[in-house]
């Protein structure tokens, strides 16, 4: 629960979750989202007054509370949300940054964005319409950027009369779906985001369930995962070298652990080289330590003095990912100008780039029924497709499945910079979805 | 997900890190892609808290070795005197380098003139933009954050600018996992914000757990003041008090920096920091809201002035 005022000593010993929410407006997105703001003590007074005063401007009566995430003057202009609005609040037991993702404009983009570095997702449904389209190309976005954890919030209970049959049939359809698609947990949670039922206090119209209300389950899903358990990864963003009367040797590379654990001690491979070596230490801005983490900020200082620069990966010398020019991956195009086959492109992987020419399309995606368009010859705004890109350097790629921040890159226009698509590579879904395969099988490319 | 195995329910999981460590890495990262991949960045410096835990992130992530960046003040003329001696003890402290662009030198050459209300916030614009032409500056940090405001919250990290400092909300490039794209024409530039994710509150955590120094304005003290539109400012030579506004002595301190005319005092008693992190989170204002004059001008003030290139 929350406390309207907390201890500096409550507050240092908190946790950072960073979440989605996906969702139309008619869902009840924004009342769900102003209602966690709101009953968590995050809107402010003076916010409170600008919203009711513009709201009155415009001849509403009750406040709009998504005029508080609504901050460009186009979107309060035309009743749309354009872009990815980052919220922040706090409970006694964690910070929370929400990425709020709008309903309707340039949608898959930023979703997309936005689950990018979700470690949850807040999946909304009308508990009247139950499972539609756009649920299911929400849970495909959350499944393809690897979110562990999807919330399904089935609103507007109260319009149900609170069934439990209404909840449990739409929870089922949902968990199946998803869970179809390689999503690792499925929380379904009933809820009035008007009522305020399950949102942050328990219901007293749902005797019949037992769960967590929304905010208690943000507050206690796991946020670290077994460390122990990743393929370790150091990308080098920098060589610190001080040459001063103090350190005149000093060597470090300086970076943020993409995955896993280091030790000093540990035998260790630099690529794309091969070269092998050990950690002789590990330094926290400035102090030293045996072992650090993701995703700690670090350096590494190597035993061996062997040359290391920007872009250059370090990983166990008994885990190293594969080194390749040719990367197979799925993309979600971000920018208004397509891409083409045949395109020479800029991709960024990690703290490397690299010159790359897109070889092949070979097929395009909906979101909605998992359909699949081969060879489309190219992808514009909003597609997800399947790329095949030949680089000019070798990459130290893993596939997204097993590292999230070493198995993902963006192409870039090397004429003015533009990001036009971000890629995960390997494979698109941790599980071959049965529901549509029975259209595609038949299909020799198909591979989602 | 195989990579996903979760600490078994009653464990403590020895890899936890706070919120704060968290926020503190990430800023970290920042700091150091942009050194990795610019010619010639350079740290807004204006001597509050925001600037000043900037700052403090760039000496730790490139330590055993000095910031390789430069830092840039614009002064409004109208700048809190302990400030600018905190501002010029920190340099001097550091080793640093200060450019400052001054809006007193354009005024007194008639590049710019005096606004009638006296306020010299939306003036930096031009001084700011002209000092990053003059460097050639190709990324320039500040100290903004997405809960400060609603069309700050809009904000990428890396956020491109034209060769007239205008940010276009709608050609903002999308920005996801940890990449972060700086490319830029020459003449553009990228302003990067290392500590957008962070709160007022957060802000003011670290602070305390790194025992960083701060200007004392932002304690408690004693100051002569008069009200002007539901804020207390300070009387000085920049213009204040007018003749209907009487001045009299209150214990007051600030919660955000700025220019004279425009940043109003809170009453407060917080002479600590563990009394002012107490207040923050009892306040039930945003810190603009209470201190800001020049945001409450209008529902889009903040992005009209980031359209033309402020900070």
């Amino acid at each position: 629960m929350t406390t309207p005022i907390l201890s500096a000593e409550q507050l240092s010993a908190t946790t950072l979750l960073r979440f989605a929410t996906a969702g139309s407006v008619d869902d009840g997105k924004s009342t769900l989202v102003g209602r966690l703001l709101h009953d968590s003590k995050s809107i402010l007074t003076d916010q409170l007054e600008a919203v009711e005063q513009a709201s009155l401007n415009r001849g509403q009566e009750a406040p709009d509370l998504a005029l508080l995430t609504d901050g460009l003057r186009a979107e309060r202009e035309q009743g749309i949300t354009i872009d990815v609005a980052y919220r922040y609040f706090a409970t006694a037991r964690r910070r929370f940054i929400l990425a709020d993702t709008p309903g309707h404009v340039q949608y898959t983009r930023n979703m997309v964005t936005g689950a990018s570095t979700a470690e949850l997702a807040v999946v909304l449904v009308d508990a009247r319409n139950g499972v539609v389209e756009q649920t299911r190309r929400h849970a495909a976005v959350a499944a393809l950027l690897r979110v562990p954890h999807v919330v399904l919030a089935v609103n507007k209970m109260d319009l149900v009369d609170y069934a439990e049959p209404v909840f449990a049939a739409i929870a089922e359809e949902f968990t199946a779906y998803a869970a179809s698609l390689g999503v690792p947990e499925i929380t379904a949670i009933p809820i009035s985001a008007l009522a305020g039922d399950n949102v942050v206090e328990p219901s007293a119209h749902m005797d019949w369930y037992g769960g967590p209300t929304v905010l208690e389950h943000l507050e206690t899903v796991p946020v670290s995962h077994d460390l122990t358990a990743c393929h370790a990864r150091f990308p080098v963003q920098y060589v610190i070298r001080p040459q001063s009367a103090e350190h005149p040797d000093y060597r470090g590379y300086a970076g943020q652990i993409a995955a896993g654990v280091f030790r000093v001690g540990e035998a260790v491979s630099v690529l794309p080289s091969g070269r092998t070596t050990t950690i002789a230490g590990i330094d926290a801005f400035g102090d030293s330590v045996d072992i650090a983490w993701a995703p700690q900020s670090v350096t590494i200082r190597l035993a061996d003095d062997i040359d290391i620069s920007r872009g250059d990966l370090i990983a166990p010398a008994d885990d190293s990912p594969a080194i390749t020019r040719d990367v197979e991956a799925t993309v979600c195009h971000v920018a208004d100008q397509p891409l083409s086959v045949g395109q020479r492109v800029l991709l960024k992987h990690t703290t490397r780039t690299v010159k790359a020419i897109v070889k092949d399309i070979p097929s395009r995606l909906t979101l909605d029924d998992l359909s699949q368009h081969p060879a489309p010859g190219q992808l514009v705004a909003n597609d997800i497709g399947r790329v095949v890109v030949r680089t000019a350097e070798p990459l130290a790629l893993d596939a997204y499945a097993d590292s999230r921040r070493t198995g993902s890159f963006l192409l870039i226009d090397p004429a003015d910079g533009t990001t036009l698509s971000a890629g995960m590579a390997g494979a698109s879904f941790a599980a071959v979805a049965e529901a549509a395969a029975g259209s595609a099988a038949d299909d020799a490319e198909w591979d989602f | 997900m195989s990579t996903v195995a979760t600490v078994p329910e009653g464990t403590v999981n020895p890899y936890a890190l706070s919120h704060l460590d968290s926020l503190e890495s990430e800023a970290v990262h920042i700091f150091r892609e942009v050194a990795g991949e610019f010619e010639r960045p350079v740290i807004l410096f204006s001597g509050g808290k925001d600037s000043i835990v900037m700052l403090h992130l760039a000496l730790k992530a490139f330590a055993p070795a000095p910031v390789p960046f430069t830092l840039l003040h614009v002064d409004t003329g109208h700048n809190f005197p302990e400030v600018l001696e905190y501002r010029d003890r920190t340099v001097k402290k550091h080793g640093l380098r200060l450019h400052v662009a001054s809006v007193q030198e354009y005024i007194d050459a008639g590049k710019l003139r005096e606004r009638p209300d006296g306020t010299r916030n939306p003036l930096q614009t031009v001084p700011l933009t002209e000092a990053i032409q003059q460097h050639r500056f190709d990324a320039v940090f500040g100290g903004g954050r997405r809960d400060e405001e609603k069309a700050r919250a809009k904000e990428r990290v890396f956020s491109l600018r034209d060769e007239f400092s205008q940010w276009d909300p709608r050609r903002q490039r999308p920005e996801l996992w940890q990449l972060y794209n700086g490319r830029h024409a020459p003449g553009e530039h990228v302003r990067v914000f290392p500590i957008s994710n962070w709160t007022e509150l957060d802000v003011w955590q670290y602070i305390e757990r790194e025992g960083i120094e701060l200007p004392e304005i932002y304690f408690a003290h004693e100051r002569e003041v008069f009200d002007r539109n539901g804020m207390w400012l300070t009387a000085g030579h920049w213009g204040g008090p007018k003749e209907h506004e009487s001045t009299e002595t209150r214990l007051v301190r600030y919660r955000t920096v700025g220019d004279m005319s425009c940043t109003g005092a809170v009453d407060s008693d917080a002479t600590t920091l563990d009394a002012v992190i107490t207040e923050i989170a009892a306040s039930r204002l945003t810190e603009r809201g209470a201190t800001r004059a020049d945001d409450k001008m209008s529902e889009a003030a903040m992005e009209d002035r980031k359209r033309e290139g402020y900070f």
